[in-house]
């Protein structure tokens, strides 16, 4: 095993410990880039200079004998979602190709000032729109597990790179399930935070009402220690929440016993691949068998969910991708234009991609006058039903498991060309992101040779209990 | 048949807020091009807009003002549409749910009666950059260059009513934008410059059948720069409406651009071709809740209105009300009488000598009262030297130019130029008698009747003088001179 591949709970011990240094950890994730790039394709960008820099500081940090902060050396990818001062932030989109920002998202200030270094910039579906990471304007992202199978999406690059040893740690978006459905399909854990908890200045905006910053790592612990750095209220983001910010790592050891566990019968039903149903059943029976209460329940309005969801995310995204005109940074059209609004249509005709087109046409029309009541604002009603449904049966469980995917991963290429199916495959996360839940995805097991992914849901700010569970799980299960 | 118009406004001005809507970038209107920008008021991705809570309580401040509903709950909504100087290609506006509704503002109308301005709604929005043209218009130019220090700082709409209680004519259009500059100037939240673009107004115009209670179609006017701009485009505007109407045409609903050259309005586009601007809440602002407490403590720190302080010059201070309406009329002439009228007793004087000597000055200058180069204090010496009979009005006069062009305080006039008044009555007297000698062609006038000469020999004193005696006093003298005459003499 390269140092490349251990936790990153281990590795801080290590190199708190004067055992390893940074450099040398940040070595061995470069060359495993160097080795595994050209197939998987997990980065955008790869920040080598910076990053070994980043890594000499972390040293001296750590030679000086002062007290380090908590990630001091340890290499963390970043979605290329998120800006970063200095360094090209794409989106993995055309429109973005050369777009260097001039400020750092706030979860990159705070991933900086926890020592981290920052590796590079991981590949994703353009504007966090795709499911698959097929989307991307780079090539997609691989599934390190089989390089013939998508890496998932939106977060494909930074869920593959975690699975490849290419990172120890990274940061995703989650707008409709982008962080964890791209951990399930990749084997890794991946955590969406309750809406609010994580500032979202500088992430580059898709559905402003759904996304969320979250992590993913090896280990609900390697999740909980990078989820303590970048959560807590920004006065530059309105709908950041000024909620209390507990001690992650700490809570992880209490245990299950007791615990009242929700089956959302829902969530079982018909499309559900059988092989994913039985491997999820198993790991809950497994909790079961370990003090957990588990207790069926009902989300009555699920099947409105994804209907809700596309209806406002593309709505929000047709207004938030408004932007990129052409006007003050990013792509502009090279060829003739007689006036503004031929530059903005050929601008965006040259640079968007085909999803992202698509989903821009689609908000726009549910915004459009005559239509905002019928479908804008109805799905806002439905996701308050669905946002209802949740708070209803959480009166009676702690929290609740599920799929998060109805399928396991597909090869790439297999449900491109069809977006509908494509759509469903966010089946069982967007739900969370309507109703602005915390949920996780840790591997459950595998079929077939492909992992599968479990979904933990926890209350509004009770992130605690989701990555206890999931700790709990991952150590009865032998896994860490 | 008479027909009449059914006016409202859609005003925008741009509040004095020390810092942007939505970001920290302070608020200029002469910096370099691009100097006040950051992430936030440029549009660049991820960035996010934070309230700005002074803009609030200036909002708030001018909805109690046009006695408004303050809505306890207010939303921010987006408008989309695509133009070079909207950086994020959505202005953030509000739709449903404005800061403040159903107001009014009262206006003096041409009879003299009040009337109440209905006030439809107040919202607070942000404005855009500015483009900067290659050429004199965006189509005739080779490229446009923008400047996004006016972004996103912080604009009030201000909407009329067209229904309740609507503007009636142009001349109450007029008194209404007047009035309403003047409140703003007194609440403090605004400079309404019109020339820098502070105060800008688009307005709506339809006409009907006198005593009709049907509306027309209406053509909302816009690009309109100055007070006469408006003027003149809504003269032309509702005689063209009346004309097509007497001549059997329909009127179109449309908007329509002031021609600054030719002094007309021009059709820009019909209503089948207006935008669909996609209204949505914005999901990067929450909705704004304001507890009562919040209205309360602007509501105990509202500044004085013009109304209220014209009413309170009168009946405290006994000033007349023409003169009050004057001093009202400009927040800063207002400003200045205040701070003099704390530190002088004769308030009348005070009020006369601002209107009639000080205005003289600056007119004659140029300058506006706000850039005065007599303090408020110096002026109250002057005032003060005057009610106590220190120095005559024409001492007073000489003095005032003096303090204006050297800024200096009157008793240092005084002290200099030795311009300390004759009190002596043997004094005068020896000079009236000087003066009767020397003038038997007023004398003999005054013997046969007239009273003019008087005033004559009172000006001759006056200059041998040079000021320094006081007019009312000579007079008396001199009229005792002649005593047939003493009563004419007194008028």
């Amino acid at each position: 095993m390269d140092l490349c591949d251990k936790s990153a709970f281990e590795l801080a011990a290590m190199l708190r410990r004067r055992e390893i240094t940074s450099v040398e950890l940040t070595q061995s994730v470069l060359s495993r880039i160097e080795q595994k790039e050209p197939i998987i394709n997990a980065f955008i960008t790869v920040t080598e200079e910076t990053a070994l820099k980043q890594a000499e500081a972390a040293d001296r940090r750590f030679r000086s004998g002062k007290k380090v902060p908590s990630l001091n050396g340890i290499p963390i990818a970043i979605k290329d979602i998120l800006c970063t001062k200095g360094i090209t932030t794409t989106c993995g989109s055309a429109i973005l190709q050369n777009y260097v920002p001039p400020y750092n998202a706030t979860v990159v200030r705070k991933v900086l000032r926890s020592g981290a270094v920052i590796i590079g910039k991981t590949n994703m579906d353009e504007f966090a729109m795709g499911s698959s990471n097929e989307n991307s304007a780079f090539g997609p992202a691989r599934n390190p597990v089989n390089p013939q199978y998508v890496a998932g999406g939106s977060s494909g690059g930074s869920a593959a790179a975690v699975a490849a040893g290419e990172a120890v740690l990274a940061l995703g978006s989650d707008t409709g399930g982008s962080i964890r459905l791209p951990s399930a399909f990749c084997g890794i854990t991946g955590i969406k935070p309750t809406y609010g908890r994580v500032s979202r200045y500088g992430l580059v905006s898709y559905a402003s009402s759904l996304d969320q910053v979250g992590v993913l790592g090896r280990s609900s612990k390697d999740c909980a220690m990078l989820l303590n750095v970048i959560c807590g209220h920004d006065r530059m983001d309105s709908t950041s929440a000024d909620a209390k910010k507990p001690d992650f790592l700490r809570s992880l050891d209490r245990g299950i016993e007791g615990i009242r566990v929700g089956l959302p019968r829902e969530y079982f039903v018909e499309g559900i691949d059988s092989r994913v149903k039985e491997t999820i059943l198993a790991a809950v029976n497994l909790l079961a068998e370990n003090g957990a209460h588990v207790i069926d329940i009902s989300l009555p309005h699920t099947r409105y969910a994804v209907s809700a969801y596309y209806l406002v995310a593309t709505a929000e995204a047709s207004s938030n991708l408004a932007r990129y005109d052409g006007v003050k940074y990013g792509l502009r059209t090279k060829t003739d234009f007689a006036d503004s609004g031929q530059m903005y249509e050929k601008t965006r005709r040259e640079g968007f991609g085909k999803e992202v087109k698509r989903r821009i046409m689609l908000g726009t029309f549910v915004l459009s006058a005559g239509y905002y009541e019928a479908y804008y604002k109805k799905a806002q009603q439905a996701r308050t039903l669905v946002r209802e449904d949740f708070e209803k049966a959480f009166e009676s469980v702690d929290c609740m498991i599920a799929p998060v995917s109805p399928c396991l991963p597909f090869k790439l290429g297999e449900k491109i060309s069809d977006p509908l199916q494509m759509y469903l495959v966010d089946i069982y996360t967007v739900s969370l992101n309507l109703a602005g839940l915390p949920g996780m995805s840790i591997n459950c097991g595998w079929a077939d040779g492909l992992p599968v992914g479990m979904q933990i849901i926890g209350k509004p700010f009770d992130e605690q209990t989701v990555l206890r569970v999931g700790h709990a799980y991952e150590m009865m299960a032998g896994k860490k | 048949m008479e027909f009449e118009p059914v006016i409202a406004f859609e005003t925008h001005v741009e509040l004095k807020t020390k810092t942007k809507l939505f970001c920290g970038c302070a608020v200029s209107f002469d910096a370099p091009p691009n100097t006040h920008i950051c992430p936030v008021c440029t549009g660049q991705p991820g960035a996010l807009p934070v309230l700005n809570k002074k803009a609030v309580q200036y909002t708030v401040r001018a909805g109690l003002a046009l006695n408004c509903t303050i809505n306890r709950k207010s939303r921010f909504a987006r408008k989309n549409y695509f133009y070079p100087d909207l950086p994020k290609g959505y202005q953030i506006s509000q739709y449903e749910l404005p800061f403040c509704q159903d107001g009014y503002l009262e206006i003096t109308t041409p009879d003299g009666s009040p009337y109440a301005v209905g006030i439809k709604r107040i919202h607070l929005e942000e404005d855009a950059g500015k483009l900067v043209h290659s050429s004199s218009s965006f189509e005739s130019s080779e490229y446009s260059l923008v400047d996004f220090n006016r972004a996103c700082v912080p604009l009030l709409e201000i909407v009329t009513d067209h229904e309740r209680n609507p503007l009636r004519s142009p001349v109450e259009a007029r008194a209404y934008l007047e009035k309403l500059i003047q409140v703003l100037r007194y609440l403090d939240i605004s400079e309404c410059a019109i020339e820098k673009g502070q105060f800008r107004c688009d307005v709506n115009v339809s006409v009907r059948p006198r005593g009709s209670k049907a509306f027309g179609n209406r053509a909302e006017i816009k690009n309109m720069a100055s007070f006469k701009a408006i003027m003149d485009a809504l003269g032309y505007e509702i005689e063209r409406q009346s004309e097509s109407l007497r001549s059997g045409r329909e009127i179109p609903q449309e908007t329509r651009l002031f021609d600054e050259a030719k002094r007309i309005t021009v059709p820009m586009r019909s209503k089948e071709d207006a935008p669909d601007y996609r209204y949505f809440p914005d999901p990067d602002l929450v909705d704004v809740e304001l507890d009562l407490e919040f209205i309360e403590r602007i509501k105990k720190t509202m500044p004085e209105l013009p109304d209220q302080e014209a009413k309170r010059l009168t009946e405290e201070y006994g000033i007349p009300r023409s003169e009050v309406l004057i001093l009202t009329r400009d927040k800063h002439v207002s400003n200045y009488f205040a701070s003099c009228a704390s530190q002088t007793r004769d308030r009348k004087k005070l009020s006369r000598w601002i209107i009639k000597e000080l205005f003289k000055l600056l007119n004659a200058s140029g300058i506006p009262i706000e850039k005065c180069p007599i303090t408020p204090k110096n002026f109250s010496r002057l005032i003060n030297l005057l009610s106590e009979g220190e120095v005559t009005d024409t001492m007073g006069r000489s003095i005032l130019e003096e303090m204006f062009s050297e800024k200096v305080d009157p008793q240092s006039v005084v002290a200099q130029r030795g311009l300390k008044p004759i009190q002596s009555a043997k004094v005068l007297e020896d000079l009236v008698d000087q003066v009767v000698k020397n003038n038997p062609d007023a004398v003999s006038k005054i013997r046969a009747g007239e009273t003019k000469p008087i005033n004559f020999l009172v000006g001759r004193v006056m200059q041998k003088t040079q000021g320094r005696a006081d007019p009312k006093v000579v007079r008396d003298m001199i009229a005792k001179k002649f005593p047939s005459r003493q009563k004419s003499g007194k008028k």
